[in-house]
């Protein structure tokens, strides 16, 4: 028996011309998620993407777990790949699915025929495999309304394939296809999340981490890679840049009041971000940020530290309740990470009383006691990158 | 050396010994520990963790490192027990695993818990049909083998798990996979079960360290207690070299599982048929058991006798399992072979590090054996 993994795509299929394209992306990142895995066959066919093994022991579980994380899937199954001949079929459905059709009370049969040579309808088809399983499996009964379970037989050009309900996929448009775009991230249970969201869109993810050794220690900058590993299973390998922040924030906590520092320092982040984006390559800057969440996150505080970007910076979180944001979290398995208690870049040095409605004209004041083109130069200078994989 | 005992422990391989003297002489400190040398530990530890998850396909807070596959399977059955104690007061176990099941679950059969012991076929195969008719709704837990460690045979977990299942929805589902994780493939997904067990030592890695899997939401307790490590669950500073070296080991055995399965497939396959050319001798396992664990039957000669005979020729096999030591094989007697195949058993078992050379060696002085060496009746 041939187990293969017959892959919907969604809104790929409306791309027109450049389908191909969408497609093409979608199976390289397929190809390059399941590479630990072994060898595999991906072929198009009928807005179809058929992914088969090509090793005895290859691990379907682990497969069918990494394309329900891959962008520009809608829908997928497992299925078995067989010849078209009819009683093949039958006998095949009653082995593949033979765990689910014992366990299971109601079932029908359900065909799709495109290959129209086929000698037998689909009604047809349905008659037949239909009876057969009656015929094995003795607690079972057609339930054509709400059966527990479904038996799909799809005639294709080339082979016929058996399968049951198919999964949801992720959804979104194949990681990539877009650009590439730097999140910032600190630690916390917002960033990956809008990381998750704006690949989930399209975007190549690189990730952009301040760290304040000895402030922040190795284990924080290590949840951040643990993130990066997680949101890697959905956005594929992400470059994470590790800029040494000490400095910056040394000279904040000297020099500058302390109700403005949360800010000043997001500014210096924003700078540095861009400066670093400019060279990766990516075209935009991407924020976890949620309005009103903190004193950073005000309107007027977003409108002070958007000033300093010549970037777009992408917020896809701006409108969410945290409980959404968590809901997500949870949803990609970052938020058991996220809670870990670490101090981060944001937590260390924070003032009692930040403020909430800055001006924008305060800050050419509050800034000016530091030399910013220069610590800015030297912080980009000294960051680091590393490729972060989920395997 | 031929050495066919591989089920009863391996040579450790190089690199995975390498990763345990590296830990133990230079990245030694406390994987607890605040500063960077027990951070670097520490990144050891989850780095093996990643490497063994990953090959049982479950999430990394899913596995806990115990002592070996005795603690996992020990743990599996007294924590799930104690934990559900109110549910029920009955588990169904089959009557050929290892005895650090069939004990512990004799160790509750003392204190109030019933036990089911449910039998192999005469294929050495425990049936689905059989477990669902022993759980009942006050089953608290189902234990199962993957690979049977003195026959080689595989069980149909996944059938098992879900015809149990189907019986009571709660019940727990345990795995003695020790004989299988690393030569077949483990998957906690497609086997279905809550908890798996599964060794270090049986695949080139350290004695003293194994893991146990268990699957996000089920109830269990600890059977150790005394510090924050690996959640509560299972306390105590980790056995940080020997996990890392499991780590290592892991690594290699899955990334070769494909081709170290044909390679042993052949080996046993030439011992097979090697064997059923000596007139009299019996092949215990089935055609269709895990090419890793021959066992078979002289007839003849007294399965002590021959493997002190093999020894003297530097050949290394088992009469069954090494825990067992020397007493009559259980597993024989639950599949139906006579006394006398029973008496007369050698259990080889293979790795990746035997060659063809090695079952010549074998099949000839097995043959001189047979020759030379008193005879039973």
């Amino acid at each position: 028996m041939k187990e293969i993994i017959l892959i919907k795509n969604g809104e790929i299929a409306l791309k027109g011309l450049n389908r191909s394209t969408f497609e093409d992306a979608m199976i390289k990142n397929i190809r390059r998620r399941m590479a630990h895995l072994g060898k595999i066959e991906a072929r198009k066919a009928q807005s179809t993407v058929t992914i088969a093994p090509q090793d005895e022991f290859f691990d379907m579980d682990a497969a069918s777990d990494i394309v329900s994380k891959v962008f520009g899937v809608s829908a997928f199954c497992r299925a078995c790949e067989i010849e078209k001949d009819m009683s093949v079929i039958c006998k095949t459905a009653a082995e593949y699915l033979k765990n689910e059709l014992e366990g299971a009370k109601t079932f029908k049969v359900i065909a799709k025929r495109s290959d129209k040579k086929f000698p037998l309808t689909s009604p047809e088809i349905c008659r037949e495999v239909g009876g057969y399983l009656l015929s094995k499996f003795h607690n079972l009964k057609v339930d054509v309304i709400d059966p527990e379970v479904t038996v799909v037989i799809e005639i294709r050009d080339k082979n016929a394939y058996i399968h049951s309900a198919q999964t949801d996929g992720a959804g979104g448009i194949p990681t990539g296809t877009g650009g590439r775009a730097m999140l910032l991230i600190s630690g916390g249970i917002d960033s990956p999340v809008a990381g998750y969201m704006m690949a989930k869109r399209g975007l190549e993810i690189t990730a952009i981490h301040f760290a304040s050794p000895p402030y922040t220690s190795e284990r924080a900058l290590e949840k951040v890679k643990d993130l990066l590993r997680q949101m890697a299973q959905y956005c594929g390998r992400i470059k994470l840049y590790t800029v040494s922040f000490t400095e910056v924030q040394e000279q904040i906590r000297d020099r500058v009041r302390e109700e403005y520092s949360t800010l000043v320092m997001r500014r210096f982040m924003m700078r540095i971000a861009n400066k670093i984006a400019e060279k990766d390559g990516s075209l935009a800057l991407i924020t976890g940020e949620s309005l009103g969440q903190v004193a950073s996150q005000t309107l007027p505080a977003i409108c002070c530290t958007d000033a300093v970007s010549q970037m777009p910076v992408f917020r896809p979180l701006i409108g969410m309740d945290k409980e959404e944001i968590v809901a997500i979290s949870r949803k990609i398995d970052t938020f058991d990470i996220s809670v870990q208690p670490f101090e981060d870049c944001c937590t260390v040095f924070t003032p009692k009383h930040p403020k909430t409605k800055p001006n924008l004209s305060d800050f050419e004041k509050v800034e000016s006691v530091m030399d910013i083109d220069a610590l800015v130069n030297k912080a980009a200078e000294e960051t680091r990158y590393e490729y972060i994989t989920a395997v | 050396m031929v050495y066919l005992d591989n089920s009863a422990t391996t040579r450790v391989s190089e690199k995975a010994a390498q990763k345990a003297l590296y830990m133990m002489t230079e990245c030694f400190g406390n994987p607890s520990s605040l500063h960077n040398l027990g951070f670097k530990a520490e990144l050891e530890i989850k780095n093996a963790r990643r490497i063994i998850s990953q090959a049982l396909s479950c999430r990394e807070g899913e596995l806990y490192f115990t002592s070996g596959g005795t603690e996992s399977n020990n743990t599996a059955i007294l924590g799930s027990v104690q934990a559900n104690k109110r549910r029920g007061n009955k588990i169904v176990v089959s009557s050929y695993e290892h005895s650090s099941v069939l004990e512990a679950a004799e160790h509750l059969s003392q204190n109030g818990i019933e036990v089911v012991y449910v039998k192999p076929q005469k294929n050495g195969k425990i049936t689905a049909e059989d477990i669902s008719k022993a759980v009942d709704d006050k089953t608290l837990l189902v234990s199962v083998m993957l690979v049977n460690n003195e026959i080689g045979t595989v069980n149909d977990v996944a059938t098992i798990a879900a015809a149990a299942r189907r019986k009571n929805s709660k019940i727990i589902v345990h795995c003695d996979a020790v004989q299988a994780f690393g030569k077949i493939p483990v998957n906690v997904g497609r086997l279905g079960a809550d908890l798996i067990s599964i060794s270090a030592h049986k695949i080139h890695g350290p004695k003293g360290v194994g893991a146990l899997f268990v699957k996000k939401g089920t109830k269990i307790s600890p059977i150790i207690f005394g510090g924050e490590q690996q959640n509560r669950f299972r306390p105590g500073t980790e056995n940080a070299a020997a996990i890392a070296s499991f780590g290592v080991a892991a690594e290699e055995a899955v990334k070769n599982m494909a081709k170290a399965y044909s390679d042993v497939k052949g080996l046993r396959q030439r011992l097979v048929d090697e064997l059923s050319r000596v007139s009299g001798v019996v092949i215990n396992s089935p055609e269709d058991a895990c090419p890793y664990i021959v066992n078979f039957s002289t007839m003849c000669i007294k399965s002590e006798t021959i493997l002190h005979f093999l020894e003297q020729e530097e050949i290394y096999v088992s009469s069954g399992s090494a825990c067992a030591k020397g007493k009559k094989s259980h597993v024989l007697g639950e599949i139906g072979v006579s006394d006398l195949a029973a008496d007369t058993a050698v259990r080889v078992s293979f790795s990746t590090e035997n060659s063809q050379s090695d079952v010549d060696a074998l099949i000839g002085s097995v043959k001189k054996a047979m020759d030379t060496l008193q005879k039973i009746k």
